[in-house]
């Protein structure tokens, strides 16, 4: 008998598969090939469409496990907790991994506790052990100075969140076919003593955390109306902008794009880091990122020992001056 | 009312903090401090306080080696009436699952409160999960991410950040919440408060003392095993160039093109 199949927990935003899904069907799936088991996709919202569902079979999913109700429309913690509870306890898989988001974050560790399962956050690194099948998770701890491999011997499901942007989406590729099933969870799963009454949408257009590219604002910005020229060339690179602390204290930036140990962990393809020293504290928030470059006029700033690239000079000059020519060199 | 703050002591990392009595940076290197968002939950408990109606007792709860006391005592001289430090060999090498499984024994213990606060995660470990995983223990709603709280009639408002905005959300009687940064300004600890907090008694509990046996805490009952660990290297051999005056310039930011050309980032 081929063993218990490997679970991912996709996510949902008004009814649309949210993009994160498809880079835990990545880890999922080579997790699934190396176990020979099949990998299932468990969502949690209100009534989506078929033809949105079949996204994860398109991109590597074998099964698609729907749990639909008004209730699940957003997050909710209870509802989300006891539905995915429910559904572990029916089926047994083997491994379930969630993405390291505000949901996955909160539902996983509720779940876990429950269950008495073993759980690693934010992890940059899933593999099997060859001898034994137990799922090794690799994550950053400390500001990511220290890295930990982690595994549950014993305990089921290995439950994991994996941080996002830590591995490419699954491509979709034509005529893959899947089981899809409905579940109807019971009224009592769905109680909650906590209402969602408002939401507002975020200021910035795009989230630090899910973008490929942020252009970091420093206190070498100097005043909150220079922010503009960072802004210029997130444009141009199709980026976000975060913030040093220092920046945000100074309200130049709301705290959502705060980058570092008190506020977000990014790792984007590319992070320019401008008129930021680097602390430990940014660093710890910004170091995993795949390529660096630093623009910073102290030729001694810590940031230039993280850096791929490092521009010793005045940002007011070199800022402008590098929008232009990517503009540029996007044009030829 | 009652409110619970966990906190805990992780190494300090290059923080300094103002001593408001003697006007000085307190700077304590390689020691131990509270972990910076668990100040933030502290504030929150104290502003509630502040603002409510009725009596409010505030309880900071912290598992860790005896040393521990002394962010206690910090808390308390911030204005927190009662430590509560649980401290056993048997707690040694707890993953989250048996550090929310012994915290919560110790809240039931305590008497279940009408909030739990914490950190949204700590700077040592950074998992943010034994927080939520003690919802599960208490049957708690668990209000993560959490940048504002206030108290409501029968419980409780809160503002969520979300990867794509904020969420307001009201819960219906007690509630477990972890809060991020922006939650609250914490306070500095006063000349007064020091000296009060001197006076009071933390108490320290044992395994016995909640009852709690060794299949559920400590690192044999810990469901995760670290299998190893090591220090990855971020440092990279940086391409330092000058760009001083314009020609230095245009030609640095030349070489910032062609690399992301390189690396397919245009």
């Amino acid at each position: 008998m081929s063993p218990k199949a490997v679970w991912i927990l996709a996510e949902q935003r008004e009814g649309k598969v949210a993009d994160v899904s498809y880079e835990l069907i990545t880890r999922g799936r080579e997790l699934a090939n190396q176990r020979g088991t099949d990998l299932c996709a468990v969502i949690l919202g209100d009534n989506l469409s078929d033809a949105e569902l079949q996204t994860l079979i398109d991109r590597g999913c074998d099964r698609v496990l729907h749990a639909s109700a008004p209730e699940l429309r957003h997050f909710l913690p209870e509802p989300y907790d006891k539905c995915l509870q429910a559904l572990i306890v029916k089926e047994q898989p083997e491994i379930l991994i969630a993405a390291a988001t505000s949901t996955g974050r909160t539902v996983m560790p509720c779940v876990a506790g429950a269950l008495r399962a073993g759980l690693t956050a934010d992890c940059t690194g899933l593999q099997i052990e060859a001898d034994s099948g137990n799922l090794l998770q690799t994550r950053p701890a400390a500001g990511g100075n220290i890295m930990a491999t982690i595994k549950t011997p014993e305990r089921r499901p290995q439950m994991a969140t994996v941080r996002p942007h830590s591995t490419r989406p699954a491509p979709s590729s034509t005529g893959r076919t899947g089981r899809i099933d409905r579940w109807l969870p019971p009224a009592d799963l769905l109680k909650s003593r906590v209402r969602r009454v408002d939401f507002t949408p975020a200021a910035e257009t795009q989230a630090i955390q899910d973008a490929d590219v942020v252009i970091a604002v420093g206190r070498g910005f100097k005043k909150a109306d220079n922010v503009e020229l960072a802004r210029k060339l997130a444009n141009v690179l199709n980026g976000a902008v975060g913030a040093s602390r220092e920046a945000v204290d100074r309200g130049w930036l709301p705290y959502p794009a705060q980058v570092g140990l008190s506020g977000k962990t990014v790792s984007p393809k590319l992070y320019i880091a401008v008129g930021v020293s680097g602390t430990v504290q940014h660093l710890a928030g910004m170091q995993t990122s795949e390529t660096i470059i630093a623009i910073n006029s102290d030729s001694e700033a810590p940031i230039f020992n993280y850096a791929e690239i490092g521009l010793c000079g005045d940002l007011f000059t070199l800022l402008p001056m590098l929008t232009a020519k990517i503009a540029a060199a996007k044009q030829s | 009312m009652k409110i619970i703050v966990l906190i805990k002591q992780v190494p300090e990392s290059q923080a300094t903090r103002m001593d408001e009595a003697t006007g000085t940076l307190i700077r304590e290197a390689a020691s131990s401090v509270i972990n910076p968002l668990d100040l933030h939950a502290i504030e929150c408990a104290l502003l509630i306080k502040e603002a409510a109606k009725e009596k409010c007792e505030i309880i900071c709860l912290s598992m860790g080696p005896p040393a521990a006391t002394k962010v206690l005592r910090e808390a308390m001289a911030l204005g927190v009436d009662h430590g509560v430090l649980l401290s056993d060999r048997a707690f040694a090498g707890s993953d989250t699952w048996c550090t929310a499984f012994t915290l919560a024994a110790a809240v039931k213990k305590l008497g279940l409160p009408d909030l739990i606060l914490c950190g949204e995660r700590a700077t040592d470990g950074e998992t943010g999960q034994t927080g939520p995983a003690m919802g599960a223990f208490l049957d708690l709603p668990v209000i993560s991410f959490v940048s504002s709280i206030e108290q409501i009639a029968g419980g409780w408002r809160a503002r969520r950040m979300l990867e794509d905005g904020y969420e307001t959300v009201e819960i219906d009687g007690p509630a477990l919440a972890c809060v991020l940064k922006e939650a609250a300004v914490p306070r500095l600890p006063t000349l007064q408060g020091k000296r009060l907090s001197r006076a009071k008694d933390i108490d320290v509990m044992s395994a016995q003392d909640l009852g709690v046996s060794q299949d559920d805490t400590g690192l044999k009952a810990s469901p995760t095993r670290v299998v190893k660990i090591f220090r990855p290297s971020h440092l990279k051999k940086c391409e330092k160039l000058p760009a001083m005056d314009p020609a230095q310039a245009e030609k640095a930011v030349d070489r910032v093109v062609c690399l992301l050309k390189e690396k397919g980032l245009i």
